[in-house]
């Protein structure tokens, strides 16, 4: 299957992680932090520390390590404070 | 309908679901991944097939977040939401149970140092989680830092996953020290073989294995370059003169581990010593709750196997399932008890790690609370408790709900941390999620007389 990481169509296969595809792919960080901007990513791996959201779909606040990628998905990376949705 | 639910389905609530079954019970099993097996049993979810059957009468709700648990008269209401995790289209489903079996896990705890949350430090279950379920590497160059015999599998995976573990770093005394040391009290621990596999594994990879070592610094701007590791004295203060620099491109780091207690505490289960309280039938404090696993106290997959089988039985029993005391599964019980308390004594937290910390640590990841803000907060003001602590400093009030953060900051602040446990939102809803109407609850019938909760 295919999905989009930033706008870029990139290979997927079921039953992977929205975090594996992106650590796959060198992609290490996909969030900045609301008050310093800092960069986060994968911390946790098992959707207990919400480091690793991303947008899906054009919605906010997805844990990438609980996602499975669906083909057609429109990944992007979060930055600061997204509204509550 | 009368029915058993399980929440999770790690070796304890896969244990519970089948001896409730066994007994001709309904069982309905709730996870929040797509497959069975938890964080231990962990499958790979590239593969099409299940590692997992079940007797018949097991209904697996999988890719399920357990968002409350609700006390009713005669029983519990379990409030799920299923479907794409963090999806606004999840769907809602409610059921009622009088015989709730709660198998929740742990997650691992993680000491922070500094730069402890750039990219490429992880947790060492989330390390494992990404070798072992996904087959990815967390990076080139690894390495793994903590305490217990945790670290060992999850050096060995990341081995397998194509990873160059430079080094593993153990806090405590080798684990490897009782290894060769059978009479110990290790001796006839089921574990000590599969260790011995991870030890003879990681000597082919040729992994340098040191004890009284930790991690206590990360550098690098956008994501970990290289980090500081230094040798501990007994209470794990860094021996100055000791740090070295290693090059890595990731660090897999875990102290232990936390019991995921919301569920038992919003289910009012009496808590003692961090972990939910259970008697010689898993039963807790809360008639008609049943836990089982390492929310009970962390001692493997293969204890929590047994309790969970117990506590099947026991939520069976409640619902009047002719029951026979699992006599194998208590005597299993008992002794992985033992040996369960052996590890927490060979491998426990020490003070030092507040060492490693500055004053621009950052303690509560979620909200970019810091060593300083925090101290501030506690110095300033006479915190009573943990809620006035979090409500002062802002540590643990964001999205983790103080998960990762909290037992760190209730020790710092010399709390006791069960607290951060309460937590009226199991898991993160969507606004638009909570104002959508709920289904109505899959009810049960609450019978005139109250059965038992033991085997007696």
């Amino acid at each position: 299957m295919r999905v989009t990481w930033d706008g870029e169509e990139i290979e997927a296969r079921e039953g992977q992680t929205v975090a594996a595809v992106l650590t796959a792919r060198g992609v290490r960080s996909w969030r900045t932090t609301r008050v310093a901007g800092r960069p986060r990513g994968l911390f946790c791996g098992i959707g207990v520390c919400f480091d690793c959201l991303v947008k899906v779909n054009g919605v906010p606040d997805v844990r990438a390590c609980q996602r499975v990628v669906a083909d057609g998905d429109d990944i992007r990376p979060q930055a600061g404070a997204e509204l509550p949705s | 309908m009368n029915r058993v639910v399980v929440i999770g389905a790690g070796p304890a609530g896969l244990a519970a679901a089948r001896a409730a079954a066994a007994l001709g019970v309904e069982v309905v099993l709730v996870d929040a991944g797509p497959k069975l097996g938890g964080q231990y049993f962990r499958q790979d979810a590239l593969a099409s097939e299940d590692r997992f059957s079940f007797p018949g009468g097991v209904e697996h709700v999988p890719d399920a977040a357990v968002w409350a648990v609700e006390p009713i008269h005669g029983g519990h209401r379990v409030h799920l939401r299923i479907g794409a995790a963090d999806d606004p289209s999840r769907t809602g489903r409610v059921l009622e149970t009088r015989a709730l079996v709660l198998a929740t896990g742990a997650f691992d705890r993680v000491l922070p140092f500094p730069g402890w949350d750039l990219p490429g430090v992880f947790t060492a279950g989330g390390a494992q989680a990404m070798a072992k379920g996904q087959g990815v590497a967390a990076g080139d160059r690894v390495l793994v830092a903590g305490t217990g015999p945790f670290l060992l599998p999850v050096a060995s995976s990341l081995a397998a996953a194509g990873a160059r573990v430079v080094e593993v770093a153990e806090a405590n005394a080798a684990v490897t020290g009782w290894l060769s040391r059978p009479r110990g009290v290790f001796a006839g621990w089921p574990k000590l073989p599969e260790l011995a596999r991870h030890v003879s594994a990681l000597a082919r990879h040729r992994v340098p294995y040191r004890s009284r070592t930790a991690v206590v610094r990360a550098h690098g701007s956008e994501w970990v370059e290289s980090v500081t590791v230094a040798r501990l004295d007994r209470e794990w203060t860094p021996v100055p003169g000791s740090e070295r620099r290693v090059e890595v491109d990731a660090v897999a780091v875990g102290f232990g581990f936390t019991p995921q207690l919301e569920l038992a505490v919003a289910a009012r289960c009496r808590i003692e010593g961090g972990f939910v309280a259970v008697d010689a039938a898993q039963g807790t404090s809360a008639p008609g709750v049943f836990a089982a696993g390492e929310v009970t106290g962390i001692g493997g997959a293969d204890l929590a196997a047994s309790e969970g089988a117990v506590a099947g039985a026991a939520a069976a029993k409640r619902l009047g399932a002719v029951v026979d005391p699992p006599l194998g599964a208590m005597a299993r019980v008992r002794s992985g008890r033992r040996f369960a308390a052996a590890l927490e004594a060979a491998y426990p937290v020490r003070g030092g790690w507040t060492d490693w910390l500055r004053d621009d640590t950052i303690v509560c990841r979620c909200e970019e609370v810091d060593l300083r803000r925090l101290m501030s907060a506690v110095d300033e003001r006479d915190l009573g408790g943990v809620r006035s602590l979090k409500l002062a400093s802002g540590a643990g009030l964001g999205l983790c709900q103080g998960r990762v953060c909290g037992r760190n900051v209730a020790e710092l602040a010399g709390l006791d941390g069960t607290a951060f446990a309460r937590r009226r939102i199991a898991s993160p809803l969507r606004l638009g999620e909570l104002a959508e109407a709920e289904p109505e609850a899959e009810a049960v019938e609450v019978p005139d007389r109250a059965l038992g909760q033991d085997f007696g």
